[in-house]
């Protein structure tokens, strides 16, 4: 048969949607484009701010440089505060979350009850911004780093419990079963049953929310809780430029080198 | 019955033990050592003021007290803070989601020359690196308060996430394709439509609802620095020691988060 024949005989051509998934299809993408122009229109921005952005911009930047190499010296303690606050809060966190984790996975907590609980303090942790938490805590303890450390803290408990509930809800239930067959008890059950199957995401999740910490301990400071943020906040606000520089390079050193540790660390791991 | 089975006789090699992540005794005492070590050194340098943290408990117990019951009366500024930090959100997800195209592609190492791939994961490391509030705290030293200076933060924060995922999509895929279209003398242009796309698009436009969700998280912070949205409203009423609306703002913040990132995830679970 000739293809023109084969034509005539089937004349329905192929379409990859079905017509009414074309029409779904597009009315998303109008819907998507709707939305945007909506939020962007209703944002009132000043346009004529873009005019001269770009004078501003290299205004800033002439100010900025050369970087002010004498001052390095004095950013040291504050950055060596700055890991302190992040190491101390993601220690405090593993052991906040793990009691957390095991609240909010469906195979360990007690009853609906406290699932509802688990996931509630999960939930609400990481909806809260570590800033956030640091404007809270610098009111409780006053300025500095305890406030700084406790908000770290707060802030990954969510962050580092719901992986670890995730982890629990996906265990071997044969060696808790087995386990359990011993007649041990429920803690014993917890200790060699359930504990050795998710230390390694524990390990991996913890090292990994470190170096988010890190970064986010570089900001703290502007609300006030400690570390290199009071340093970068101060020298902004009096338009120090020069000193911003080396205090932007430095952050710029500890987060990258605390992200190439973290994926050692967890490529070592795993 | 005094003698012990085979298996569990002292000194047999095949004694059950407890499984450890570091089997070597010395390398895991020596790292409780270490850790310990760390925690009296940091605790040791920091600058604490333990008088002003003991009296930090009562301090907490009545800023709770001054915080109940949450203040809702003020709820059209209320509203406006947090329909001006979605606003930004999608705003910003939807330029970032844009832009990131050309980075992403740009920031694969098997499509594009060496300086153009090097110059994209520059910028990429640079605006993963450094906080949204340092990089908000710019826009706003250059643009000047309120919203603009937020959507330009969390756009550059969204680019940068969004073409990380897309190049390194595009990197992980497999090269018979690519070769394949390439071999039909097919342009750059149509190498990206008819190869690369198809591939890419499904992850891409999930990282990109993701990203939505994300920005609903960070829109609620960046007006700390003064650049809009509910952060700002939020920072106001704890500054003026408003603690009741500040847990009105924050129980909707919460409330917020929750819906977006069940709405994120129902939107990908549909993707897939």
């Amino acid at each position: 048969m000739t293809p023109s024949g084969h034509a005539a005989r089937h004349p329905e051509v192929w379409r990859r949607f079905s017509p009414r998934q074309t029409v779904l299809r597009y009315a998303w993408y109008l819907g998507i484009v709707a939305v945007a122009t909506w939020s962007i229109g209703a944002l009132d921005i000043a346009w004529f701010f873009f005019l001269d952005a770009h004078v501003q911009a290299l205004d800033l930047v002439t100010r900025m440089w050369p970087p002010d190499a004498g001052y390095a010296r004095k950013v040291i303690g504050p950055l060596v505060e700055t890991i302190h606050i992040a190491t101390l809060g993601t220690a405090a966190t593993v052991v906040v979350a793990f009691p957390v984790a095991f609240l909010a996975a469906r195979n360990t907590t007690f009853n609906s009850f406290t699932w509802f609980i688990g996931r509630f303090i999960l939930v609400a942790s990481r909806s809260v911004n570590t800033v956030v938490w640091g404007l809270l805590f610098v009111a409780v303890f006053g300025p500095g780093p305890m406030a700084g450390i406790w908000a770290i803290t707060f802030r990954s408990v969510g962050f580092l419990g719901k992986l670890v509930a995730e982890a629990i809800e996906e265990i071997d239930a044969g060696v808790v079963e087995a386990i359990e067959a011993t007649g041990a008890s429920r803690l014993q059950v917890l200790w060699i049953g359930i504990l050795p199957q998710v230390l390694p995401v524990i390990y991996g999740t913890t090292v990994y929310r470190w170096d988010i910490n890190i970064r986010e301990s570089s900001v703290l400071g502007f609300v006030g809780a400690g570390g290199i943020g009071i340093v970068l906040y101060a020298a902004i606000n009096q338009f120090r430029w020069q000193e911003v520089t080396v205090i932007l390079i430095a952050v710029f050193g500890v987060v990258i080198l605390s992200e190439f540790i973290s994926a050692a660390v967890r490529r070592r791991i795993t | 019955m005094s003698t012990a089975s085979p298996l569990t006789q002292p000194g047999d090699a095949r004694r059950w033990h407890r499984i450890r992540t570091i089997e070597n005794p010395w390398v895991r005492n020596g790292m409780i050592v270490l850790a310990a070590a760390y925690l009296v050194w940091s605790t040791a340098t920091l600058e604490i003021n333990w008088i002003r943290v003991g009296e930090g408990f009562p301090r907490a117990a009545n800023m709770i007290l001054r915080m109940l019951p949450p203040d809702f009366s003020r709820w059209s500024l209320l509203f406006k803070g947090t329909l001006e930090s979605v606003q930004m959100a999608v705003a910003a997800s939807f330029v970032g989601m844009l832009l990131a195209v050309p980075v992403g592609i740009c920031g694969a190492s098997n499509l594009v020359p060496r300086p153009v791939y090097l110059a994209a994961r520059t910028f990429i490391i640079l605006s993963r690196t450094f906080h949204e509030i340092i990089v908000a705290i710019f826009f706003v030293k250059i643009f000047g308060f309120g919203p603009l200076a937020g959507v330009l933060t969390l756009i550059v924060a969204s680019t940068s996430f969004i073409s990380k995922m897309l190049a390194e999509d595009i990197e992980n895929m497999p090269p018979g394709q690519l070769e394949a279209i390439r071999a039909t003398g097919a342009s750059f242009a149509q190498l990206l439509v008819y190869c690369v796309s198809p591939q890419a698009l499904p992850r891409y436009l999930g990282v990109s609802i993701y990203r939505l969700d994300a920005n609903i998280r960070h829109s609620t912070v960046v007006g700390i620095v003064g650049a809009g949205g509910i952060g700002q409203v939020l920072a106001a009423s704890f500054s003026r020691y408003d603690y009741d609306f500040s847990l009105a703002i924050l129980l909707t913040i919460i409330s917020l988060v929750f819906f977006g990132e069940f709405f994120s995830n129902w939107v990908r679970n549909q993707l897939r």
